[in-house]
């Protein structure tokens, strides 16, 4: 009678205060039957690390509207090196230029939504490339 | 490495890993927690419970904050309920907790219900074991928002808090059978709100109806103001007092057989019914119950009586 539930964490690096896109994700998340971590705004990479160790989580997904993705986001995955937590997988929403999307992806940034994305497409992107560990 | 023996090493993924192989009920996790029950029983566990709003989680980040001055560690075990529909959940305790999340000292965890009643997940008492055996010197768990009836967190923890907040309703609620029981400590919360002192007097009026036998612990009723930490050092003091009573007057002793009782009877509760009725779905006799249900031709009654007479008599 066991049985592996995908856990997610969704946070909001930095220093941007809109939320409302990372929280209508939560909520699509956990109607697909994923466990939510939402730690909510204002995160440092460090706390989002620290907090997805100790959740044991899958996956982080972070919502990111500031611009300063090119700084934060290489900075989360640099940190999940360094702590042995590279399985943890790592992607990305929010208004981001096409232009730094492979830079992003080499940085270890396994998938970048931007604006346009769907809930549906997202859930959908998570399920296929997520198998909970 | 088994788990375990990383865990008692220090190593925080492994703890962490052990407490989701637990959540999801994993059999490995059985052994990893045998090998761990000779470490725990070090840690004071704190229960906090009371409804959805009235502050809980922060309440939690101020006492974490106020244990963390004194230079204990400590782990939160943190319960949010499972969506009833499609068993996903939103985990948002660790939103008001986030100022210790790169601190060593301390270790938060998110639970969900999952279809668990009593206000904790099935889990709860054994990731709290865990963190026990990581070696935390205060273990603080905090129930889902619950109404009147979620009562087990009383059978887990040493120290149980009541966090109200004003304007709950009228006297008769504080009369009520339920949690309103189960408090070693009451908090009035957000307690610069109108109506806190209705509050606290209705809550002490109940109190004052209660016997209590001499030296018996009466439980005092305390006013907060999470938000802005007024109020939790004296809160923790008397958590603290609480806990020097347990041991000294030995009333931990009564608790400890309580717990140990609780804990011996849900386990077993838990594989029993795991192997009599896993056996029971692949032998294929369960679809012939409920067959025999729908026709009436079965009772119930009867086939569980058959079945406890085949598998449990000698």
């Amino acid at each position: 009678m066991s049985e592996r539930k995908l856990r997610i964490l969704v946070g909001k690096p930095g220093l941007d205060g809109h939320d409302r896109g990372a929280k209508i994700i939560a909520r699509a998340f956990r109607d697909a039957g994923f466990e939510v971590i939402y730690t909510g705004l204002h995160q440092t990479p460090d706390q989002i690390v620290s907090a997805a160790i100790q959740e044991d989580v899958d996956c982080i997904g972070l919502s990111i509207l500031s611009g300063a993705h090119n700084t934060l986001l290489p900075r989360v995955c640099q940190l999940l090196k360094e702590k042995k937590a590279e399985d943890i997988i790592l992607f990305c929403g929010g208004v981001i230029p096409e232009d730094d999307i492979p830079g992003l992806k080499a940085a270890g940034i396994k998938e970048v939504f931007t604006p346009g994305a769907s809930t549906d497409q997202i859930v959908t992107w998570v399920k296929n490339n997520i198998i909970p560990r | 490495m088994a788990l375990a023996e990383r865990i008692l090493d220090g190593d925080i993924r492994a703890a962490a890993r052990l407490m989701r192989n637990i959540d999801d009920n994993l059999p490995s996790s059985r052994g990893e927690l045998q090998e761990l029950y000779s470490h725990t029983g070090r840690a004071f566990l704190i229960g906090v419970t009371g409804p959805p709003g009235a502050g809980k989680s922060t309440l939690v980040d101020q006492i974490t904050a106020a244990y963390r001055k004194q230079g204990k560690r400590v782990g939160v075990v943190a319960i949010d309920p499972t969506s009833p529909f499609t068993g996903g959940a939103i985990l948002g305790d660790r939103i008001r907790m986030n100022r210790h999340a790169e601190d060593e000292g301390v270790f938060i965890r998110s639970l969900a219900t999952r279809g668990h009643m009593g206000g904790l997940s099935r889990s709860t008492a054994d990731v709290a074991n865990v963190m026990d055996a990581m070696g935390m010197d205060v273990v603080i768990i905090e129930t889902v928002g619950v109404g009147q009836d979620e009562v087990d967190i009383v059978r887990l923890a040493h120290t149980t808090l009541v966090v109200m907040v004003p304007g709950m309703g009228d006297d008769i609620q504080a009369i009520k059978a339920g949690i309103l029981e189960i408090g070693d400590l009451f908090v009035v919360n957000k307690a610069d709100r109108d109506g806190a002192d209705k509050t606290a007097r209705e809550l002490n009026l109940m109190l004052e109806m209660n016997r209590y036998a001499p030296g018996a612990w009466r439980p005092p009723v305390l006013r907060t103001e999470a938000q802005r930490n007024v109020g939790v050092e004296e809160l923790v003091g008397k958590m603290d007092e609480h806990h020097r009573w347990l041991l000294e007057s030995g009333e931990i002793n009564q608790l400890l057989q309580e717990k140990n009782t609780s804990l011996f009877q849900t386990l077993l509760k838990e594989r029993l019914f795991a192997e009599v009725y896993g056996g029971v779905a692949r032998s294929g006799k369960l679809s012939e119950i409920l067959e025999g249900m729908l026709s009436r031709e079965q009772d119930p009654y009867s086939a569980v009586e058959q079945i406890l007479a085949e598998r449990l008599s000698p």
